[in-house]
């Protein structure tokens, strides 16, 4: 087994570990958020799709690394801005009645 | 390893850095949305610091610089619109959605890779090491059947596909054989033979899983599978990172992978059911419906709309308990004008979340929080269920198994289910469209408890007539 790949293991196991330890702390009530969350986290995949896509030189190569930019981009994108979306509407008291409460008079 | 490299190599673990803190901040829900944003600050950073490395290497072709910001407008692009205009209740199936499409590239990352190789190395035997060969099996693998498995979800949740379990011919025996051929083909692979047809035998059987395996699982048991296959992404980004030999990667796969692992079991945990048992099926399948008789001999007591005013006014404490029937129906605005308009009055009202309320983990509490309820007043399971001795009233909306008290029996489709102990409370009112059974295919007993009164009516409608009654007191 090279260095690399030990090295490459050791960081593999210990964000595991780091993943577990930090994430059981979140409550119940942020669970979907922290998925979705954790859904743009795994957009990181990104890197590694400009990667293919750079040293991409026939067809085949190009278009497989395009779709997966795309792929990786709509992850990022997606899951960082509905992930905010979701978490701007936890509030501590209700909101003022103008935009949540557009829509039905106040009681 | 020049300047520039060291610098990037840098900024990537100051992204992932980024990536815990986000996490962490997670905690609560008054920095959770800080956290989101170091989160993202973290993969902007990694992000851009790759963009400079290539282009400042001077390798990179027009060509491929235009395939990488091609791929940036459209993805990003689709991924904004969608992440604007997705309705809260759609939630499940976006975050599928995006667990598919990092599955793939994920996979797609391992399978260029390896046919890059291969062209190479003109084939030679044992030209690909075990170092390479082992990840980029196991990140097709693993990201084909997300993104199969992930679409399929998504389809489901969306009703595209019935949601109801379908059995695939052969079930059983189609799994197995798909396990096989994928085993054979990767030690095939790993023995140092070097073959892209091989390659796209493991690819085709990974797809075909991932459809096979979601296929026969039922709508309530999604948060289970959508955990999963969140898992499932997080590790083959790992494995891409392995590939690539790119820590950012493994770091970043590894968190989510985590995170989608402890969501399964939670989820699994909150039905009392194994994963494994969830992934084979079964449960409300027809036969399940026998174990019904504990409901025997009570009569049920259908209650009045005034009579229901009446007893939420004049109550201290009030918990509500909304299932997933309360957003099918829309009613999570008209739920929260009910519990203002008796805090007002000056009854303290909370909501008891049950953690597999809606179709992934936590939904519930997003669709409420949509709706304007503080979060201070979303209380999980373990915490609001010593409180039922002390409500004076619990209304139960849209949720049946969660609160049914035949799970601390032994014998019955929910036994050993975590409940939510409603029939601890004084009193408790039901609003239900009818006596029909939940997804566990059971009565639930707690609508025979001489405590318990039903009020038959759709949800939404239900609760704005509640509130005009209690505003006639």
């Amino acid at each position: 087994m090279s260095t690399e790949l030990l090295a490459a293991l050791t960081v593999f196991v210990l964000a595991i570990l780091c993943g577990f330890a930090v994430i059981s702390k979140v409550p119940a009530t942020l669970h979907t958020p922290l998925m979705s969350g954790a859904n743009s986290i795994h957009g990181i995949v990104l890197v590694g799709s400009m990667f293919i896509a750079a040293s991409a030189t026939d067809l085949l190569s190009q278009v497989l690394s395009f779709v997966a930019v795309a792929f990786a981009t709509m992850n990022v994108v997606g899951g960082y801005v509905v992930t905010d979306r979701m978490l701007q509407m936890f509030r501590r008291k209700p909101a003022e009645p103008k935009a949540a409460a557009a829509a039905e008079p106040k009681a | 390893m020049d300047l520039l490299d060291t610098i990037v190599r840098l900024v990537w673990l100051l992204g992932a850095a980024g990536f815990v803190f986000g996490l962490m901040r997670m905690n609560s829900p008054a920095t959770a949305r800080n956290g989101n944003l170091i989160s993202a600050g973290g993969m902007a950073l990694a992000i851009g610091g790759t963009a400079v490395l290539l282009v400042s290497n001077g390798s990179i072709s027009t060509t491929a610089l235009l395939i990488i910001v091609a791929g940036i407008a459209v993805g990003g692009g689709l991924g904004l619109y969608m992440a604007r205009t997705v309705k809260m209740t759609a939630m499940p199936q976006l975050v599928s959605l995006f667990n598919a499409v990092g599955g793939g590239a994920a996979a797609l990352i391992a399978i260029d890779d390896y046919i890059r190789l291969a062209s190479v190395q003109s084939l030679l035997p044992g030209s690909i090491p075990l170092e390479v060969s082992i990840p980029t099996v196991l990140d097709i693998v693993i990201g084909g059947i997300t993104f199969t498995g992930s679409i399929l979800a998504s389809g489901k949740l969306m009703g595209i596909i019935s949601g109801k379990p379908i059995k695939v011919p052969g079930g059983q025996l189609v799994t197995l054989a798909l396990a096989l051929i994928t085993a054979v083909a990767a030690i095939y692979l790993w023995a140092g033979n070097v073959s892209v047809p091989i390659l796209f035998v493991i690819i085709a059987a990974s797809l075909i899983f991932g459809i096979t395996m979601v296929l026969p699982i039922g709508g309530a048991d999604m948060p289970v599978v959508i955990s999963l296959l969140n898992s499932f992404t997080g590790t083959a980004v790992a494995m891409a990172g392995f590939v690539l030999g790119n820590d950012v990667l493994i770091i970043a796969g590894a968190l989510v992978g985590a995170s989608g692992a402890i969501l399964t079991k939670l989820m699994a945990d909150a039905m009392n059911r194994s994963v494994v048992n969830i992934m084979i099926g079964g449960f409300g399948g027809g036969e399940g419906t026998v174990g019904a008789v504990g409901a025997e001999g009570g009569s049920v007591r259908s209650l009045g709309m005034d009579d229901a005013a009446i007893q939420l006014a004049y109550a201290q404490n009030v918990i509500i308990v909304p299932g997933y029937g309360l957003a099918v129906a829309q009613a999570q605005h008209a739920v929260r004008e009910l519990a203002e308009l008796l805090e007002a009055r000056g009854v303290n009202v909370s909501y008891a979340i049950h953690p597999v309320a809606g179709r992934m983990p936590g939904h519930m509490n997003v669709l409420l929080a949509e709706a304007n309820v503080p979060y201070p007043q979303l209380r999980e399971m373990d915490d609001i269920n010593p409180e039922f001795d002390r409500c004076d009233v619990a209304l139960v909306i849209g949720a049946n198994d969660v609160t049914n008290p035949a799970a601390r029996r032994a014998g019955t489709p929910v036994s050993g289910m975590p409940i939510l102990d409603v029939d601890h409370a004084k009193s408790i009112i039901v609003i239900k469209r009818s006596m029909g059974r939940g997804y566990a295919g059971i009565d639930n007993e707690l609508y025979v408890n001489p405590k318990t009164g039903m009020l038959f009516a759709d949800a939404k409608q239900g609760l704005a007539d509640l509130v005009a009654a209690v505003k006639a007191l």
